[in-house]
């Protein structure tokens, strides 16, 4: 098996708390690339990972302001502009009445950038990934915690990755075909 | 050792008999893969048949006019518009659950929201029928609501009415709740697909779950979507039934008018949302057995949450009486006078006794943490609550201005059959909701087990 056709090596865990302690572990002996796939999120492991904060806040901040903005383009546009109808005598424009639905756009607009931003940055959807392939990938799910060193680490070699995850207390590990 | 046992008194365990991970998957998603007892089989039947009733009468006026309801001059809102503002209360508990406790890092929403969220669903789904079947031609409908481009006559909404704030705020909040719902869902979803048995629900839950995996780095973006759409939900629950309210406030009708209306409005519909949780919440704790996860601490939380409420809306109620006297209007000072002692005093004080005299009762420990007294009071508030709106809307308009054109409103058995049928697409969901997706969020539940490990003795 070639380096390229392997996704890396998957060791099963216990307990979020022998997860972490592996993460660790893996990243002390030099391995850059790597994934948990657990059933709920494990507290501290972007830490354990290295891994940045998500930058969704501010897909949410532009398309809620994109959002507001499209509600007072609506209003002004097709009440003062296209079709000026004085209705009570109010005015035609106004910040003031123009509120609410400025507010409900721009929520309406920041949700479907979280939900859309959130499942773009993660790659999905995506219905299938090499590590569905793992023996007890059904518990990634359920019970059980994964960690997966991926091929793409410096200076990844299958059987070192496994022996390794083996030295940490995994269970189940497997090498994973890319 | 006594501190331990008064934290354990005052704050006992929201997950009861020390599940392991794997026991909560298969509890909940047992409900979903097993047989539903004889008993959901029988309410279906039955809700399904009203559902049918609903659907029936909305063809029926439909096709004739909504004449066939009993508004008409001087009540031109009557029971539809009670239904909207009754449904649309309703469906706040959801939200205010999954996001607002959320915020406030209340753990006990964990295994409620999902099945709150749910409610907020159908119940808005409710609330949409009737004021679309109130334009009395739905078809047309879209040109009236929203800013299509109208072939016929160019013309735009009077973005300066309320209605219209209405239709986008109530249309914003079916569609974030939805969103915020099958996001928290796609996890579980994934955990349903695994387990999958036969090919048909691999596929099912393999598309819905959008191949979902549980990374860490799903998670990163994961929670913190979930964190941003808790965030900007909580303003969206308060500035829906605000919206609701300014219908009301923002024309000039006495017992309308009033800047008091959207708080008012708001904690009512918590009020109302809460009692219909506990309604349906103390029946699936039941039948399917989930003692465990939804325990006395919930239900007596949800209760206190009822009790609080119910006193905003019984000081409300009391401020309107004064502001009618002390503003010195006295076409003010009439509407409440008429409100409380006319023709209409019986559904006032239906009114007040079961929102304001009856959740008193839950400054009783005994009475808060008794299934069939909670399981009473609930449906008794929700009584209380659809008859505020019908007093609210009803006796402000039954005696307008000019005493020649006084009236008194009565409803035809199809308004009543309307109601009913709107009760039976409700609950036909709701049942459709507990057989076919989890009503426990797993995910949120074994994530609580694993801080509760973490942190023994670190409870609330």
């Amino acid at each position: 098996m070639s380096q390229s056709a392997i996704y890396g090596a998957v060791a099963e865990f216990a307990s979020p708390e022998s997860l972490l302690a592996a993460i660790r572990g893996v990243r002390e002996r030099g391995y850059s690339r790597l994934d948990a796939f657990t059933p709920f999120p494990v507290h501290g492991i972007d830490e354990a990972l290295g891994a940045p904060r998500s930058p969704l806040g501010w897909i949410v901040l532009a398309t809620g302001l994109a959002g507001a903005a499209a509600a007072l383009m609506l209003i002004w546009w097709t009440g003062a502009i296209n079709y000026p109808l004085v209705v009570a005598g109010k005015p035609l424009f106004a910040f003031e009445f123009s509120i609410p639905i400025t507010f409900e756009l721009a929520v309406l607009f920041a949700s479907f950038g979280a939900v859309i931003g959130m499942f773009l940055f993660n790659g999905l959807p995506r219905l299938y990934h090499p590590v569905f392939q793992h023996s007890r990938f059904e518990h990634a799910t359920d019970d059980r915690f994964l960690l997966a060193i991926e091929a793409d680490s410096d200076g990844f070699e299958a059987a070192a990755a496994v022996e390794t995850l083996r030295a940490l207390g995994g269970e189940h590990v497997e090498v994973i075909a890319a | 050792m006594a501190d331990l046992a008064i934290s354990q008194e005052l704050n006992p365990a929201l997950v009861l008999g020390e599940p392991v991970y794997a026991d909560v998957t298969r509890k909940v998603s047992g409900i979903v893969e097993g047989r539903m007892p004889r008993s959901w089989y029988i309410a279906i039947a039955f809700t399904g048949t009203l559902t049918l009733v609903l659907a029936a009468m909305l063809t029926y006026l439909a096709f004739t006019g909504i004449g066939v309801w009993g508004n008409n001059s001087p009540v031109g809102w009557a029971w539809d518009i009670t239904n909207f503002v009754f449904w649309i209360g309703i469906g706040h508990a959801g939200t205010l659950i999954s996001a607002i406790l959320f915020l406030f890092r209340q753990r006990w929403r964990t295994s409620i929201n999902r099945f709150a969220e749910a409610m907020t669903l159908f119940a808005v789904a409710c609330a949409g029928i009737f004021p679309l079947f109130h334009t009395g031609r739905p078809w047309r409908a879209v040109y009236w609501l929203f800013p299509v481009p109208n072939p016929a006559l160019h013309i735009w909404q009077n973005f300066r009415s309320p209605l219209i704030w209405d239709v986008f705020a109530v249309s914003t909040y079916a569609t974030v709740s939805a969103l915020f719902w099958y996001t928290g869902l796609v996890p579980d979803l994934a955990t349903l697909r695994d387990r999958a048995k036969t090919r048909a629900r691999k596929i099912v839950f393999g598309l819905l779950s959008l191949g979902w995996r549980g990374s860490a780095r799903h998670w990163r973006h994961y929670e913190l979507a979930y964190l941003l759409l808790a965030g900007i939900s909580t303003p969206l629950v308060l500035s829906v039934h605000t919206i609701v309210s300014f219908d009301f406030a923002v024309s000039v009708i006495p017992g309308w008018h009033s800047t008091i209306f959207p708080p008012y409005f708001v904690a009512g519909a918590i009020f109302s949302g809460f009692a219909m949780v506990v309604t349906l919440m103390v029946i699936a704790r039941q039948v399917f057995d989930l003692k465990q996860f939804v325990t006395m601490k919930h239900l007596e939380n949800m209760n206190k949450v009822m009790m609080a409420t119910g006193l905003i809306v019984g000081f409300a109620y009391a401020t309107e009486f004064f502001i009618a006297w002390y503003s010195g209007n006295r076409y003010e000072r009439f509407v409440f006078l008429n409100r409380a002692f006319g023709p209409y005093w019986w559904a006032y004080w239906t009114m007040v006794s079961c929102n304001v005299f009856l959740p008193q009762l839950f400054w009783f420990k005994r009475v808060r943490t008794s299934i069939p007294a909670m399981f009473i009071i609930s449906i008794l508030i929700n009584v209380g609550m659809w008859f505020e709106r019908f007093v609210i809307i009803v006796t402000s308009l039954h005696r307008d201005f000019l005493p020649s054109s006084w009236g008194y409103f009565r409803p035809t058995p199809i308004d009543m059959l309307t109601l009913a049928g709107s009760f039976g697409l409700f609950l036909t969901l709701f049942l459709l909701f507990v057989r076919f997706l989890p009503m426990i969020s797993m995910t949120e539940v074994k994530g609580m087990l694993a801080a509760d490990a973490a942190h023994p003795g670190d409870r609330p």
